[in-house]
């Protein structure tokens, strides 16, 4: 480092450090982040809300209180209690198995773990009308024996499921492995089983980036939009998530009804931002207390 | 507990780690597994450990049989290199945690454990930490601690990996000590992995010297220094000079000159000969020596070191003279070693 007292002539002083941007570059770079995140996030989000209030506040309530509406934020909530818990066990042994072990195929089965994420969505929706559809083998057999999957719960369940699978595993496979398998060795080597392993030693390593990525699967899980419209039927009060009933009343030229639930979902949403704010916090502190460890 | 290593192989993938591997190690004894890295000492600390299974061989401890067995049924105290505390758990917890996790029968009561795990920090003398977390503590500490959890479980064998690895020189040397003074209190029958041959030669009551998935050589300090029985090992104990010669009539030549030393019974042929810088004789000219100029010379501690360049075969040997000896650059040195080994080459 030289003398601090050479550069005391330099009347910039910030931008003699060498290593940043000269000003009005600087500001031109986060002039423009700005104005595209005003533009294109922040605008949309304030629309959203605006438009939903447009009507006033007791037309805000009544939609939100209408029977439709009401089962449509019960069926969301209900799929997101069933996959989110799904998708964090899943998740969890997905990432163990990758992270922590040796096998043939383990780059595949990482493959297999982001595909939800490159293929469409609506491609998601699609393999299971394909597969439990009425023309599939499967779907004639599903009648006979009074399942229902496609158009009913079940079938929402399992697209969110698809959709959703890599948000926990892929949170945790970079986590584990840098954590390497030593701890577990360690625990093994005192005695420790697997479980008492995966509970006393596993999981509290991980368990910061395990709710991070909850709230990230839960989030996508409530919004999740183009797997659920192929394998719901959109039948009101029955099979629409919230997503789908924006969608409903939008087209019947309800635009105040829509924006009020899609407000519900937006508020949602940032929740969810704030909560991953808050934990990002606490992470990123736990991660610099932990490192070099 | 002894341990029997018995003719084991190991393979990772076709690669093989270690190669017909045998080791006996006597009950309450201090052994280091000594090796440059890839020698296989690692692996073969972790087979003993149970953390890797052998392709071929058998393990015994005592007069069972454990191969079979996992680390978890071999009761081994393992100490990891980078010492693998749980960062979440206060060093009381640490200490105490292979004996939380025993099944309820035999599980000590709570503050069983606790009277244990603070016995044990007295005895790796880091009494009051209790409650500390291992990110609170320095590198020697951590160690510390990782050898007294793996103490808790009262293991039949301790095994150590690079115990003093990632610590500084001087935090090393004082845990080789104090290391020597526990093994010396608990007598458990240790073995521990290092590089560092001083460490494994001053702390160890035998060295097993490891080289390319082989055991070179096992034995005391001084055997392996003063009897090394392999190039490999005299050239990795210790510092060496080496020379390629010709053994013929049970003699040694250098080129077509005989250097004074005989080799009664070793077969002729090519051979390469090995000898301390530090134990050779001066020697006013000679007939029957080996002699060359001084090519270089540098001053290490209390002597002083000469690189001499011997005969017209630009081979390069280094010897200790005294501080004061008058060699100059191109000066003309006489020398015999007085303790030196010849090896034939191998494949001649």
């Amino acid at each position: 480092m030289a003398d601090p007292v050479l550069f005391a002539a330099d009347t910039d002083l910030e931008s003699a450090s060498g290593i940043t941007e000269s000003r009005p570059a600087r500001w031109a770079l986060m002039g423009i982040a700005f104005a595209f995140l005003a533009l294109f996030l922040v605008l949309p989000l304030v629309l959203v809300f605006m438009e939903a209030s447009r009507k006033g506040l007791e037309y805000f309530l009544q939609t939100l209180t209408e029977t439709d509406t009401r089962s449509a934020i019960r069926l969301t909530l209900t799929v997101a209690a069933i996959s989110v818990p799904l998708n964090l066990v899943f998740g969890v042994a997905a990432a163990w198995a990758i992270a922590k072990f040796e096998f043939k195929g383990k780059a595949f089965l990482t493959t297999l773990v982001d595909l939800p994420f490159s293929v469409s969505p609506v491609i998601s929706g699609l393999v299971y009308v394909l597969l439990f559809g009425a023309q599939s083998t499967l779907g004639p057999w599903l009648k006979d024996n009074g399942i229902e999957i496609l158009f009913a719960v079940p079938g929402i369940v399992l697209a969110t499921v698809f959709v959703t699978f890599p948000f926990v595993a892929r949170e945790l496979i970079p986590l584990m492995e840098a954590q390497g398998t030593g701890d577990e060795e360690a625990a093994i080597s005192l005695g420790a089983n697997g479980w008492q392993t995966f509970w006393y030693v596993t999981l509290p390593n991980i368990k910061w980036g395990l709710l991070y990525g909850v709230l990230l699967c839960n989030a996508r899980a409530m919004g999740e939009f183009g797997a659920v419209s192929v394998v719901s039927g959109h039948i009101r009060g029955q099979t629409n998530t919230m997503p789908l009933h924006v969608e409903i009343l939008y087209n019947e030229y309800n635009a105040a009804g829509a924006f009020a639930v899609a407000s519900l979902l937006a508020g949602l949403a940032l929740v969810t931002l704030a909560l991953k704010s808050l934990l990002e916090l606490r992470y990123g502190a736990e991660l610099a207390a932990t490192r070099g460890h | 507990m002894q341990v029997r290593v018995e003719n084991v192989r190991k393979e990772f993938d076709t690669f093989p780690a270690l190669h017909d591997v045998s080791l006996d190690i006597r009950s309450g004894e201090l052994i280091a597994l000594l090796g440059p890295s890839g020698s296989g000492k690692t692996t073969l600390l972790r087979l003993i450990a149970g953390l890797e299974q052998p392709t071929i061989g058998k393990i015994f401890f005592g007069e069972d049989d454990a191969s079979e067995k996992s680390i978890r049924e071999r009761n081994v105290g393992f100490v990891f290199q980078h010492y693998a505390l749980f960062r979440h758990m206060t060093v009381a917890d640490n200490i105490g945690f292979g004996l939380k996790v025993r099944p309820n029968a035999s599980r000590p009561p709570a503050d069983e454990i606790r009277k244990r795990a603070s016995r044990l920090l007295d005895l790796v003398q880091l009494s009051g930490l209790e409650k500390r977390y291992p990110a609170q503590l320095s590198g020697g500490q951590r160690q510390r601690v990782a050898l007294a959890r793996a103490m808790a479980i009262e293991p039949k064998v301790l095994l150590l990996d690079e115990p003093f690895g990632a610590l500084d020189a001087q935090v090393r040397r004082e845990l080789r000590r104090w290391l020597r003074e526990i093994h010396e209190a608990t007598g458990h029958t240790t073995v521990f992995v290092t590089h560092d041959q001083e460490e494994a030669l001053e702390l160890a009551d035998r060295v097993v010297v490891m080289s390319q998935g082989r055991i070179e050589q096992v034995g005391t300090a001084d055997e392996v220094y003063d009897e090394p029985n392999s190039p490999f090992v005299y050239g990795f104990i210790g510092d060496s000079s080496s020379l390629p010669v010709k053994i013929e009539d049970d003699q040694l030549w250098l080129a077509d000159r005989p250097i004074g030393l005989s080799a009664a019974g070793a077969p002729s042929g090519p051979a390469t000969l090995f000898f301390r810088p530090h134990d050779v004789e001066l020697l006013d000219g000679c007939s029957g020596c080996l002699a060359g100029t001084v090519a270089a010379s540098r001053r290490v501690a209390g002597t002083k070191r000469v690189e001499l360049e011997i005969g017209g075969h630009r081979e390069r040997v280094e010897i200790e003279l005294p501080v004061d000896h008058p060699s100059a650059q191109k000066s003309r040195i006489a020398f015999r070693p007085r303790k030196w080994k010849v090896f034939p080459t191998a494949g001649a």
